[in-house]
């Protein structure tokens, strides 16, 4: 097996910064109860509300507006719990709230979550996108009603980077007094995040997908919106989720939010520079491919990519023997039989969404790697599709 | 660094046996397509076969499919070389398994796939040689494609005391992988139970 090994997955998750590692070791004994009274508390307190700061600001929010919770996913079920919870003590329950919009392409914790809501009573609308994976907000302007609780549509998407535009479809929400939530996990630390901008309710961002810590993000909240805790238990982040905080992934989520406001410009247009580099490069030397995504707005680092007649999985491993890592939206990687719902939403055919594989560059990605990556990938295509059932050749 | 699978499938994987790259480099007695692209994986498997013995002389295989389709054809194609065919129609894809060291159940799907095309090869073979009574009866005898359960082992099971879908698939291992027998499978379950026991 090769030695050299080239992570570009860095849309499954990133290595931690450098400087987030070292302010993570260093607060390594910051062990106190940020609840506690005494002076062990008050310094994991201290450290946690400075951490608050340095989030809400970076994304233009509050302190107050800001919650720190245990991953991107829990954030969204918390999020779209909201809107369909009966309790009598809580202060959600908005009036008419009990129409969700959404769309087809959103990570699975929301597309699971709305199914689940859907048996509980609540009708949730999935929106259909565009062949690069954009909701029309114009189909939100068209069908929401004034029993539309939230309208829940992610920033930008995981497997093929596209970025939706988020100003408008919150105008459409809140045209009919709607809510307004946008799962950010994957913008937030790579291109400009803005909740004023933006005009929404809620945000959800993660620290593991920006070189931060796993088990760590945060969610956004505007102040006065209803809300109601899923976790419930304890008075930790205004009573909104209970649990003892995770003082050092707070950190170094804070950390890491604070290095991406000095370096997300120029890391984005280093990452630019590369994703063009690697796509000129596979539009050179592989033929019928298909490139999955908006040609413009879309992530920097993000490529993905249809190659005809190979299946993603064994263009994964054979990548992998080559100390390439890459995710792929074959259904042979994901455990089911189906290929990525991202990939047949934006009309992709089976055989085209089997056989993809999405590169997410991150900031240590180098010019070599990429060099490296052209050299491998174009005998690995040659390889799969020469024992492949379905690949004809190149005219 | 660990590899996914074990070691074998990784050099199955690496360095597959038999794969046929050009159609028309292999003079083929007979062929066997199964799965779809649609479902994310298809296998072909060529057979060229000793008509005085029925025997396997040669074969090849391509696929679009998965590392574990990929290993364990390759392994299954150099099982079937020297076999009758009536051996090689009853190759067990769960021995394949267990001599390449396993496989995750969600991969079964997957590395059965070329058990499925040597069956569908070998019925082909019957087919283009006039021994057609042969398909039939074998065709009629095999309930569970993927895990190449047979009627009689459903009758077996239920005489062991299967009565419910789920005894027989413990019993069996029958529509544990695509469940597209499952019908069937019930429709037999009863009418043995019937058969034997009302």
């Amino acid at each position: 097996m090769s030695k050299r090994r080239i992570y570009v997955d860095n849309n499954a998750t990133t290595p931690l910064h450098p400087e987030v590692k070292k302010v993570m070791v260093e607060s390594m004994d910051v062990f106190g109860n940020a609840s506690s009274l005494h002076s062990f508390g008050r310094l994991a307190r201290k450290h946690i509300e400075k951490a608050r700061a340095t989030v809400a600001g970076f994304i233009g929010a509050k302190p107050e507006e800001v919650i720190f919770v245990g991953s991107g996913s829990e954030g969204n079920n918390t999020i779209l719990n909201i809107f369909t919870c009966k309790c009598p003590v809580c202060d959600a329950t908005p009036d008419g709230g009990k129409e969700i919009f959404t769309s087809r392409i959103e990570h699975p914790c929301i597309l699971r979550t709305s199914e689940c809501l859907m048996e509980r009573g609540t009708r949730v609308v999935f929106l259909d996108v565009d062949q690069y994976g954009k909701v029309a907000p114009e189909q939100i302007e068209e069908n929401i009603s004034d029993r539309t609780g939230l309208v829940s549509i992610m920033m930008a998407n995981n497997e093929i980077g596209t970025i939706m535009d988020i100003k408008r479809i919150a105008e459409a929400a809140h045209e009919k007094g709607g809510f307004m939530h946008t799962d950010a996990v994957q913008a937030v630390g790579k291109i400009p995040v803005n909740v004023n901008d933006l005009d929404v309710d809620f945000l959800t961002l993660s620290a593991h997908k920006i070189y931060g810590p796993k088990g760590v993000g945060a969610i956004y909240v505007k102040k006065g919106v209803p809300f109601c805790p899923m976790i419930r238990g304890g008075h930790q982040e205004q009573g909104r989720r209970a649990g003892t905080e995770n003082t050092l992934g707070i950190i170094g989520l804070a950390k890491a939010i604070e290095m991406a406001s000095i370096e997300m410009g120029s890391d984005a247009e280093r990452l630019l520079k590369l994703k063009t580099k690697l796509k000129e490069g596979i539009e050179k030397s592989i033929p019928d491919i298909h490139f999955n995504g908006h040609p413009v707005d879309c992530l920097p680092g993000t490529l993905d990519v249809s190659f005809a007649g190979a299946e993603g999985e064994s263009i994964l491993l054979y990548l992998d023997l080559e100390g390439i890592a890459v995710s792929t939206g074959s259904a042979c990687a994901s455990g089911s039989l189906d290929p990525s719902h991202v990939l047949l939403s934006i009309g992709l055919g089976a055989e085209m969404a089997h056989g993809s594989i999405r590169f997410s560059l991150g900031r240590e990605n180098k010019e070599e790697d990429v060099e490296y990556v052209l050299e491998k990938l174009p005998p690995v295509i040659g390889r799969v599709r020469g024992m492949s059932t379905a690949y004809r050749g190149s005219k | 660094m660990d590899w996914l699978y074990s070691e074998k499938v990784k050099d199955h994987f690496i360095n597959p046996r038999n794969v046929l790259i050009d159609e028309n480099s292999f003079d083929y007695d007979a062929k066997g397509v199964v799965g779809n692209i649609k479902c994310g994986d298809e296998m072909i498997f060529y057979i060229k076969v000793d008509k005085k013995k029925n025997i396997i002389t040669d074969c090849r295989w391509k696929t679009y499919g998965c590392a574990s389709a990929i290993a364990s054809t390759s392994f299954l194609s150099e099982r079937a070389k020297g076999m009758t065919l009536n051996d090689a129609y009853r190759i067990s894809p769960k021995d394949i398994m267990t001599e390449l060291g396993g496989l995750p159940e969600h991969k079964v799907h997957c590395s059965v796939l070329g058990d499925k095309a040597l069956r569908a090869a070998i019925n082909d073979y019957y087919e283009r040689n006039n021994m057609a009574d042969k398909i039939r009866k074998e065709e009629a005898r095999t309930v569970c494609q993927c895990m190449n359960v047979t009627d009689h082992e459903i009758e077996n099971a239920v005489l062991d005391g299967a009565r419910t879908y789920l005894e027989l698939q413990e019993k069996t291992k029958l529509g544990t992988v695509c469940g597209q027998c499952k019908e069937v499978a019930i429709r037999m379950m009863e009418q043995y139970k019937k058969e034997h026991f009302e």
